[in-house]
């Protein structure tokens, strides 16, 4: 098994904006997106969503700034963690994880030798 | 270079697969170099394919790959050419890979392909086979190789380059003249997808039932793609890049052999069959391109035709056919035909509707425009390709203004055509394309009052 951090790119305008209604869809969605992972024969190690950019706080050299590394109008917002066997069945998984406003992009772990 | 001795030399007892065809003594130089060629043009995916196996690595096994080449070379002069040339070659790269292995154990062992085991029937050697060294049955792992270099998590121009390099085993010179790229840039491509397939780890496997439609589609569009590049160089001065056209019918005849239940597989093999049995007739003496139109029908390779035309009942059963299928069964109809005006227009017209449902491209709508001219007149053709300008997708594709041009010309709107030859001109590089619009532009100045 490898691991790959699946990184949750979307609009984070439309979660400000969203209803409380679009917001628990979004939650249901990632319970059952942790359902399905081991359907699929992979495993979730760990996942987490982040506070949103204006949070964020970027540090160059030693200079300190407000914001995000890269101003993009979709943002990472979330993670997973997980255990796959290799690209295809991590693409399998990361296909069902939820984005709705947006996308996901999905990295291998390097591993050092 | 050195190392294991040669397998199914003259000593090894002549086993049925590798044993030597000729008397060791009576071997010409010329014999054996015209032996390598040939094994390097039929054998190389097999050989690569079997070799990267016990490698796991696809470095590796390119490397043990061209060191059993250029073992041969000696050994073949000694021992004579053997009868199974890759059986030969396949098992002294094999050797090498497991000894490269051995002794760099730790290195090798970090990102390795991920292979899965066959089904039993596939490894086990048939029964009274297999007795001496060479005669083992090697899995043909050409499709695990052939999947892997055009894995959708690769980009379009990696895979045709790995498929190149790695299926075909073109240098990467080669390659990079090929598509008009410099060496730098294309061995970087190459490095950069060979390494995210053991950084990603994308598996050396031929894709299961279900992901197997769009994964072969991949494969098909990749070989189909080497063949139209060959076949119109997009800046060169040579309308046919002959050895990309070849390589490009070898992989569609390859896998034809190994996935004979696949329709798609037999449609694009009948379509590039269809396509280029009009090579010759492509351009004139002078190499000036000639449109369908004006091609000397009596010199279309019949037996090519043959060929193509007998897939493509197969390619369309079942119902519900693939894109490469009705292309195929249109090329079949412009093949089939006496002549430009005779040709069955309505009937492709038809399987143009029927293409678009499946594949919508603009590029499908815009022949399908021409189809249409010839079908009901250069008007009704006019109409669909002003759909085609307002939609804007094809606004950088030189056959639109090109195709625009031809139908004013025919309805003798004169000015208009020549402002559409200039627009098809300014996106043309290619030499004898030019040539054909600057001679039709001519024409149609040339006439203006």
């Amino acid at each position: 098994m490898a691991e790959y951090l699946i990184l949750i790119f979307e609009d984070e305008n439309a979660y400000a904006t969203a209803t409380p209604d679009v917001l628990q869809q979004v939650m249901e969605a990632h319970t059952r997106f942790a359902e399905q992972v081991p359907q699929k024969g992979g495993k979730i190690v760990e996942g987490r969503a982040l506070q949103p950019t204006p949070t964020a706080t970027t540090i160059r050299g030693d200079v300190v700034t407000d914001g995000p590394f890269i101003e993009t109008k979709e943002a990472v917002g979330g993670y997973y963690l997980i255990e796959a066997r290799d690209l295809d069945q991590a693409l399998d998984i990361a296909k069902l994880c939820p984005a709705r406003f947006g996308g996901v992009e999905v990295r291998p772990i390097m591993v050092f030798g | 270079m050195t190392g294991s001795p040669p397998p199914g030399g003259p000593g090894c007892g002549g086993g049925d697969g590798a044993g030597p065809a000729h008397d060791p003594g009576g071997v010409e130089p010329g014999e054996v170099s015209a032996a390598i060629a040939d094994a390097h043009r039929r054998e190389w995916a097999f050989v690569l394919a079997a070799t990267a196996r016990v490698a796991g690595d696809l470095d590796l096994a390119e490397e043990c790959v061209q060191d059993a080449y250029a073992a041969a070379l000696t050994a073949w002069t000694r021992q004579g050419v053997p009868r199974n040339t890759g059986a030969w070659l396949t098992t002294a790269a094999r050797r090498r890979a497991i000894d490269a292995k051995r002794r760099d154990a730790v290195l090798r062992a970090k990102l390795p392909l991920l292979i899965e085991p066959d089904p039993p029937v596939a490894s086990s050697a048939p029964p009274g086979a297999g007795t001496g060294e060479g005669d083992e049955v090697i899995p043909d792992d050409r499709l695990r190789l052939i999947f892997t270099c055009c894995h959708p998590a690769l980009a379009r121009e990696a895979q045709v380059a790995l498929t190149l390099r790695l299926v075909c085993g073109l240098t990467t010179v080669e390659i990079a003249q090929a598509f008009l790229v410099s060496e730098p840039t294309m061995a970087a491509r190459v490095t950069r997808a060979k390494k995210k397939i053991s950084g990603a780890r994308i598996a050396y496997r031929v894709p299961g039932p279900a992901e197997l439609p769009d994964r072969l589609d991949a494969v098909l569009t990749v070989v189909h793609l080497l063949y139209t590049t060959g076949h119109t160089a997009p800046g060169g001065d040579n309308l046919v890049r002959a050895d990309l056209v070849d390589r490009a019918i070898a992989l569609a005849r390859m896998l034809r052999t190994l996935m004979p239940d696949e329709r798609e597989v037999a449609g694009l093999l009948a379509l590039i069959l269809l396509t280029d049995a009009r090579r010759a007739t492509r351009a004139d003496a002078r190499g000036r391109l000639l449109l369908l139109e004006e091609q000397d029908r009596s010199q279309w390779d019949r037996a090519v035709v043959a060929e193509g035309t007998a897939l493509v009942p197969w390619a369309l059963r079942g119902g519900g056919p693939g894109r490469f299928a009705l292309q195929a069964a249109i090329a079949a109809l412009h093949a089939e035909a006496p002549s430009y005006a005779e040709t069955d227009w309505p009937q492709i017209v038809a399987l143009y509707d029927a293409l678009l449902r499946v594949w919508s491209s603009p590029v499908v709508a815009l022949n399908r425009a021409v189809a249409v001219a010839m079908a009901l007149g250069p008007a009704a053709g006019l109409a669909q390709i002003g759909e085609l300008e307002a939609d804007g997708r094809l606004g950088a594709y030189r056959y639109l203004p090109a195709a625009k041009a031809d139908l004013l010309r025919r309805l003798g709107q004169r000015e208009a055509a020549a402002q559409a030859y200039r627009a098809a001109l300014a996106l043309t590089d290619n030499a004898a394309e030019r040539e054909f619009l600057a001679r039709r532009l001519t024409e149609v100045t040339g006439t203006l009052s």
